[in-house]
């Protein structure tokens, strides 16, 4: 699925977050927002989830306008910063979640959704773990169930909301390529929101740079590396 | 007009949260809190409003008006400083003692909010009376409790001890204790460091616990009537004496009364917690 | 070196002034033995008060709970213009008297209030009644679940029910399969202080019952008809009832709290 981003604007308590972002995310690829906290990056996400609604502007998924479709309709897979699991729920239970609440014919019977959940264990390399709960995971593992839960509805965008800000240094390195990995195997647009450029251009195929509600430029690491679109972007990169 | 301007302010600042909910959950809060909460109290104003200022002098300045206000306001008093200190001393045991049964005394606090007051007033007086166990120990010396003043203090007392030490126990268990050490390497008795160092921290808290302690002597009824006595001039509380008036019809009195000890409360409610913000301010330094 | 004295003394205050009074109710009501206190127990009037009583906490029940959500689910949730009054405004009831709010309740909604003559025409009375001891109960007990549950409500964060809603839950779906989960205890424990309360009430009962023997005499009141009555072998054992029930109470806060810790504010 492509998404296109057209025009947004947002204002909090009167001053401007996002001012007139446009972006277009191509189908298939994994694009990162990269900016320092401020630059209106989570923003963004929280407005293509459905979380935040725009000032102005509109989102276009495939060619449709998705502007004002509750969160809920969207079918946009979210990782939350905080991995927000249900903390009452087994972590098999967590990932069927987004399955056990579809309506109607939608709905894939109890087998089905037994299955779905041990191929998403599986493919988080965690299927040993199903019915431990979230406080009995590592950081680590956490996040992956967090993957998990979002890849169950298969969903038509995934959202990445600094995924990897709570694990430590080691345990992120080697989880940036299993979530790059997961994305390609599924392939699903995925979009991560990131202050951390290594880790935007090690996952990313694009970059959108952001800083003070406007998109500075997008591009692949050379591109940002050898052509830096304005003074911001040459010293953001060179100083990561 | 800064108020209509807050509002729109207010408005405009509205975060719209994404979650669903907030017009049926908030239509029946609202709902509710007009029928239960607000219109009943507008009922008292309303009520209270009708009275010109020599209607309400008159009520006020009947003798047994006045007399029903000095009972009930001294017995609250004495109520109190009786639980600031026991409040003190049992909060100070629950927190800094191990002993066996202390969960067991720390769950009997609740006792006297947990027990209608109605029984805590009839249990007072077979306890206080004269064939009582208490009473009988206090005959002798011709000390009267049931059916008399020191009947509403020991009411008073029994209904509110847990405000007081529910109010200080959590002060006593944040007490940094390096301070007390440090007062007696300076030198300092065990009594010094209590009343120099511990007890000026704890101060918000007493303040709280006597304070709500105080308000709640006010306006009790269900267990003071049983061991009151209830002769007027003497031992009949304000709320009683409301209650009187509204048997006889007298609406006006009552309100006047009721609005009285209802502003009262408040006024010292809204004391209590001003003096606790300034006081926690010093203690902390602006947090 | 002051710890047996402080120890000591603290027992020793605590037993005279909190456990005397309590042991006492039990020991006149059995004074005359077991049967003596069933038969007391088992006066019709009694019983009809039982009734009574169980009845108001039964309909008051439901109502504080789906109140106390509502309100809880609202201020934590929402940031609407006027909220902290909200907030306060849900307390006052803490913070009246029970005569008072009894009488508060008689002036807006008693023959002679604006609202119940306006009603009076229609045969509706609301004082003097079931209703009226019912919605001075809710009065009194109105604060108890907001109060446990929006403090769990607060700090569980709404990260859960953001990432329901992203997966494509509806409210309704969100509110029992995430939220409520969480504030199960919290509920149970505030509901349990509310029902206590309404059980237990009054003073404010008192002024809007119309004190009818047999018909709206709630168990607290009976108490004080039957001691003024000298039926004072049937005032204690109907104090037992209460009593008991007092001590449940006390006894399952205490095992919820152990429980579940994280509930339970103090008053």
């Amino acid at each position: 699925m492509s998404l296109e981003i057209d025009r947004i604007t947002k204002t909090f308590d009167g001053a401007a977050v996002l001012r007139d972002v446009s972006l277009n995310v191509r189908d298939g690829e994994f694009l990162a927002l990269l900016g320092p906290s401020g630059s209106g990056k989570t923003t963004l996400l929280n407005l293509i989830a459905g979380l935040t609604q725009p000032d102005g502007g509109k989102l276009l998924l495939d060619g449709t306008d998705i502007t004002h479709k509750p969160a809920g309709a969207r079918r946009f897979g979210m990782v939350f910063q905080s991995y927000a699991l249900f903390r009452h729920m087994s972590v098999a239970d967590n990932i069927a979640f987004g399955l056990r609440i579809m309506r109607g014919r939608d709905r894939p019977s109890k087998a089905e959704r037994r299955t779905r959940v041990c191929e998403l264990l599986d493919l988080i390399e965690m299927p040993e773990l199903a019915d431990r709960y979230p406080a009995q995971l590592s950081g680590g593992q956490q996040q992956r169930v967090a993957m998990a839960r979002a890849l169950a509805i298969s969903p038509r965008l995934l959202l990445l909301d600094e995924p990897f800000s709570a694990l430590d240094a080691q345990v992120r390195r080697s989880l940036r390529g299993s979530v790059r990995d997961l994305q390609r195997k599924v392939g699903v647009t995925a979009l991560l929101v990131t202050h951390d450029q290594s880790e935007a251009f090690e996952i990313a195929d694009r970059v959108a740079v952001m800083n003070g509600g406007l998109i500075e430029q997008v591009g692949t690491r050379e591109e940002l590396q050898q052509n830096p679109a304005s003074d911001f972007v040459r010293q953001f990169i060179a100083a990561g | 007009m800064p108020i209509l301007q807050t509002t729109m302010d207010a408005l405009r600042r509205r975060r719209r949260s994404p979650l669903p909910g907030l017009g049926l959950t908030l239509g029946v809060t609202m709902t509710f809190v007009t029928l239960i909460i607000l219109l009943p109290l507008s009922g008292l104003a309303w009520q209270f409003a009708q009275l010109d200022l020599s209607d309400y002098l008159f009520v006020m300045r009947d003798p047994r008006t006045l007399a029903a206000l000095r009972v009930t306001i001294s017995a609250a008093l004495l109520a109190t400083v009786f639980n600031g200190a026991f409040g003190l001393l049992l909060a100070w045991v629950l927190v800094r003692y191990r002993f066996p049964g202390r969960a067991f005394l720390d769950a009997l606090v609740d006792l006297p909010f947990a027990l209608p007051t109605s029984v805590a007033g009839i249990a007072l007086v077979a306890l206080y009376a004269r064939d009582g166990w208490i009473g009988g120990l206090l005959e002798p010396l011709d000390w009267q409790v049931a059916y008399t003043w020191w009947g509403i203090v020991i009411a008073m007392a029994f209904t509110s001890i847990p405000f007081a030490v529910r109010a200080i126990q959590p002060l006593i268990e944040e007490l940094d204790r390096r301070e007390e050490d440090a007062a007696t390497t300076l030198g300092a008795s065990p009594w010094q460091t209590f009343q120099r160092i511990t007890l000026p921290q704890l101060s918000p808290g007493i303040l709280t616990g006597t304070g709500l302690s105080f308000v709640r002597s006010l306006g009790e009824f269900g267990a003071v009537i049983f061991i009151a006595g209830n002769l007027p001039y003497e031992t009949e509380v304000a709320s009683l004496l409301i209650v009187i008036r509204l048997d006889e019809f007298d609406y006006p009195a009552a309100s006047a009364i009721a609005g009285t000890m209802l502003a009262l409360s408040l006024v010292l409610l809204v004391a209590i917690n001003v003096a606790q913000t300034r006081l926690y301010r010093r203690l902390e330094g602006g947090a | 070196m002051n710890r047996p004295i402080l120890i000591g003394l603290a027992v020793l205050l605590s037993l005279i002034v909190i456990i005397l009074p309590v042991a006492a109710i039990f020991t006149r009501a059995f004074a005359e033995g077991v049967s003596v206190w069933a038969q007391a127990v088992t006066e019709p009037e009694t019983l009809a008060a039982i009734r009574l009583t169980i009845l108001t906490a039964l309909i008051v029940l439901p109502v504080n709970i789906v109140f106390g959500l509502c309100a809880a689910w609202a201020i934590a949730r929402f940031r609407f213009p006027g909220r902290r009054a909200l907030l306060v405004v849900i307390e006052i009831p803490f913070a009246i008297s029970p005569i008072v709010a009894g009488l508060c309740f008689l002036l807006i909604y008693g023959a002679y209030g604006p609202v119940g003559s306006a009603l009076q025409p229609y045969g509706i009375q609301l004082m003097f009644n079931l209703t009226g001891i019912v919605l001075v109960s809710l009065f009194v007990t109105c604060p108890f679940v907001v109060r446990e549950v929006l403090p769990v409500l607060s700090v569980a964060g709404e990260d859960e029910e953001r990432a329901a809603l992203t997966l494509g839950a509806n409210g309704w779906q969100i509110f029992r399969l995430v939220t409520f989960p969480n504030i199960t205890w919290a509920l149970v424990y505030g509901a349990i202080l509310a029902t206590a309360r309404a059980i237990g009430e009054f003073g404010a009962v008192s002024v809007v019952s119309g004190a009818i023997r047999g018909q709206t005499m709630t168990l607290p009141l009976q108490i004080e008809l039957l001691y003024n009555d000298y039926n004072t072998t049937g005032a204690f054992a109907a104090a037992t009832v209460l009593a008991l029930l007092a001590l449940l109470t006390l006894v399952l806060r205490a095992l919820i709290s152990i429980t579940h810790p994280a509930t339970g504010a103090k008053p």
